[in-house]
């Protein structure tokens, strides 16, 4: 155990419920052949962050005789494990990183090998092209200063020898994108692009062979340098951003436990079970398929189905939805349809369908390629028309269109949008915001309204002690002393709230879908519903749970699914900032009334099913406004499709956040005021280098068109727009983008403590 | 003029030497974590077992 892992005893939970982590088969399945008879697994470890969680899950998982190596990457939060098959059990390796106290999640293989091989190409022909830039440019420097046409012809060859290469090495990336485009009949930003760099390269080939006085080796290669820095970074930002995502994705457990006719109970995976089949559903599990109960007690968790915050106790008859988290006794269910057509399947059908406003979306970058493309190309063509009047000569046309396509080859433009998206991911990653792609950042940019689900979205989605409603208060502890053996949300809640419970000797029992029962030395106590501590339920509000004393109630507690922290503050900061709040949940109407009215929002909706909360989004697109969603639950994931863009908590359901657009992982709901503050912030600076782009246009184009652009020129205007691009973009990291309120301090104090630790 | 015939092909290996080394590293798996690699200075011991570091490498490269 150690210091930093922070769920130690929720990894101990793990690892007690069947899970693909502890069954052997999944994880041989998953490793990768190695020589010499190794097997190579990678696991996700989310909560390593230093040096002693490193050598802590290091050393545990080197002292099994059958680890040959073990290596954390902090950087992408997994380890590494090359381990022997014959000498032990995979299971083992996922036991002992859950002995020290880390969780630790099996990836989805077939996102893993999704994962492409275009970052290290990347690196590569950066690596290559600023090599030949740096090389070239000094080279150029002598001509510049004046080299004799001697020299000056040997400098071009050598330079030729290094551009021509790297050109064809490291320009790979844009030509590829840019014939793509060509293929399919439209213009984006890599066919200027790669127009220009050939040109320029085919032209100062050309001058070189004429022992011309002009050749532009060094503006074509060190362009390609410029645009590839843009490039890899932009690729490290959405690769990181993914890896993190998939971190989080946890593998849904794919089988279930049927009980067959002759009474033998059999692994069966989901997709395998047919309506009428026998299902034996343990405590803590989800409901594989829609399924009815036909035997057993407990109560299910609904939170992440229909956003009902308070557990649901079901008896033989009920009927349930798949994705529902079974909390207390076993059930036998009888299933009802299968996985294909069961909730989670319909939801995600019904997402399918619900593409939304965003698939008319056209990024910002495509829009100004539309533009600027055909206005460039077209430039060029008069240039090369008006000197061929003009003058008569094909040279001076051809040298001069050729200019004008290098002078306006948009180095600053194609950097202008992905530089600025680049920090702006950064600066969201460090508040805990994790952003799918830079389009989304556009999207957030010009929300006008912002929709909240309730249960786990503006709440915790876990039941907090309020308050004791009646009795003693030292009933507190006795409450306590029973809640402790129990896994029920509402009495981990009261243990919570009680702190240290002292060990009482006695006989404890608990009845599924009731309560616990306690035989102690002073009498009978029990804990649970009203009606089986002999109580009767005035208020008629499931959120409490009374205590019992040989059947005399003595005391009752109430619960709450209590708002995140901040919830508040950020619903009154979106109303400063003129934008309007909508509440929709599929809760009952009386939480739902009584949440909006703590956090003083005006328009809310209860009782909403999937299907009606799609229905609002698609009001409101129609209606020409652009909402956010905000949301966490399976019922949520089509509106969060639906929505222009949305968010996601990290405890969102897989399917929500899969549909989601950025993932939070703060408690603070701030974070997501702050991310739409970053986005208009960075809208701007995007129209702010478009603008210095469009400057740096003005200036150079008519240099270009009137042949007055010489190497130097051209070598110097354009480093000096791609640069003055990139530092309006990291403006972006000064100043805090929120003022600190106090909540989000205490949140800081909180973590660096947790740091310090 | 005549420095430059063996000047410049000694400049250009130097770049060529340079750009090779980082290509290898990259290629290595040296920029795989750069954040636990600054991490792992606080280590007190070398590495776990059987020269984990170096074995965990030699996997990188030949898988």
């Amino acid at each position: 155990m150690s210091c930093c892992a922070p769920g130690a005893e929720a990894a101990a939970e793990l690892a007690a419920t069947p899970s693909p982590e502890t069954d052997d088969e999944t994880l041989l399945a998953s490793s990768r052949a190695l020589e010499d008879g190794l097997l190579q697994l990678e696991l996700a470890v989310p909560d390593v962050h230093c040096a002693a969680c490193m050598s802590t899950l290091e050393s545990a998982l080197g002292r099994l005789d059958m680890v040959d190596t073990a290596r954390v990457n902090l950087s992408t939060k997994r380890v590494r494990i090359a381990y022997r098959p014959g000498s032990g059990r995979p299971s083992d390796l996922t036991r002992a990183i859950t002995g020290t106290g880390y969780r630790t999640f099996l990836l989805d293989p077939e996102a893993e090998a999704a994962t492409d091989r275009s970052f290290s190409e990347l690196l590569r022909a950066l690596a290559v092209s600023g090599f030949a830039a740096a090389n070239i440019m000094l080279f150029s420097v002598s001509i510049w200063s004046g080299a004799d046409p001697v020299t000056r012809d040997l400098f071009h060859w050598i330079s030729a020898l290094i551009a021509l290469p790297a050109i064809g090495y490291a320009g790979r990336p844009f030509f590829r994108s840019a014939f793509r485009a060509l293929r399919h009949g439209v213009l984006n930003m890599d066919v200027p692009i790669s127009l220009g760099v050939l040109l320029a390269a085919g032209l100062s080939l050309y001058e070189t062979l004429v022992h011309g006085e002009n050749a532009y080796f060094d503006a074509s290669v060190s362009l390609l340098f410029f645009l590839l820095i843009g490039r890899t970074l932009d690729h490290m930002m959405r690769e990181k951003a993914r890896s993190a995502v998939r971190n989080l994705a946890r593998l849904a457990p794919g089988s279930a436990i049927v009980v067959h006719e002759d009474g033998h109970r059999e692994h069966v995976p989901i997709r395998e079970i047919a309506p009428g089949m026998i299902i034996e559903l343990p405590a803590g599990e989800r409901v594989p398929v829609d399924a009815t109960v036909i035997g057993g007690q407990s109560e299910v968790d609904l939170s992440l189905v229909t956003g009902e915050s308070v557990p649901e106790p079901v008896a033989p008859g009920s009927a349930l939805l798949s994705g529902a988290i079974n909390i207390s006794g076993v059930l036998t269910l009888r299933a009802t349809r299968p996985a294909a057509d069961s909730f989670l399947a319909r939801m995600i059908s019904l997402m399918e369908a619900a593409e939304g406003s965003r698939a008319g979306y056209k990024r910002l970058a495509d829009r100004a390629a539309a533009i600027y493309a055909p206005a460039v190309h077209i430039l060029a063509l008069a240039t090369f028309a008006g000197w061929l009047i003009v003058t008569g000569g094909w040279h001076d046309a051809i040298v001069n269109a050729v200019a004008v396509l290098i002078i306006t080859c948009p180095c600053a433009l194609a950097l202008a949008v992905p530089i600025v998206h680049v920090v702006a991911a950064g600066r969201l990653f460090e508040r805990g915001v994790m952003m799918r792609d830079g389009a989304a950042l556009e999207r957030l940019a010009d929300v006008d309204r912002v929709v909240f689900d309730k249960t786990g979205t503006l709440t915790e989605g876990r039941p907090v002690f309020s308050g004791q409603m009646f009795g003693d208060p030292a009933m507190r502890e006795r409450a306590a002393i029973l809640a402790a053996v129990s896994r029920h949300p509402f009495s981990r809640a009261l243990v919570a709230a009680s702190g240290p419970v002292p060990q009482v000797p006695g006989e404890f029992r608990e009845e599924p879908g009731h309560g616990i029962e306690a035989r102690l030395g002073d009498g009978v106590w029990r804990l649970g519903r009203a009606e089986w501590c002999g109580a009767v339920d005035t208020q008629g509000s499931a959120s409490a749970v009374w205590l019992s004393r040989d059947g005399v109630p003595v005391a009752a507690f109430g619960f709450d699914d209590a708002p995140r922290p901040d919830a508040a503050a950020a619903i009154a900061e979106l109303a400063r900032m003129g934008k309007p709040v909508t509440l929709l949940s599929g809760d009952r109407p009386a939480p739902v009334a009584d949440l909006a009215r703590r956090l003083g929002i005006a328009d809310f909706a209860a009782g909403l099913t999937p299907a009606g909360k799609l229905e609002r989004l698609q009001d409101y697109a129609a209606r020409g406004e652009r909402v956010l969603m905000v949301g966490d639950g399976i019922n949520d994931a089509p509106a969060l499709r639906a929505a222009h863009v949305s968010m996601a908590p990290s405890t969102a359901a897989d399917v929500g956040r899969n549909a989601a657009d950025f993932i939070f992982t703060r408690d603070s709901l701030l974070t997501v005021v702050e991310a739409m503050r970053l986005a208009r912030r960075a809208a701007s600076a995007v129209r702010e280098n478009f603008a210095l782009a469009l400057i740096y246009n003005v200036i150079a184009v008519p240099l270009a068109v009137t042949g007055h652009v010489t190497p130097l020129i051209a070598a110097l205007a354009m480093s000096s727009s791609s640069i003055l691009v990139t530092l309006n973009a990291l403006k972006l990291r000064l100043g805090d983008t929120l003022p600190a309120s106090a909540g989000q301090k205490a949140g800081r104090a909180v973590q660096t403590m947790a740091a310090a630790e | 003029m005549s420095g430059l015939v063996f000047l410049i092909p000694i400049a250009l290996f130097m770049g060529a030497l340079g750009l090779g080394a980082f290509l290898w590293s990259l290629k290595s798996g040296q920029y795989d974590d750069l954040e636990g690699a600054a991490h792992r200075i606080f280590e007190q011991e070398d590495a776990p077992k059987d020269g984990g570091k170096e074995k965990a490498e030699t996997h990188d490269r030949k898988a």
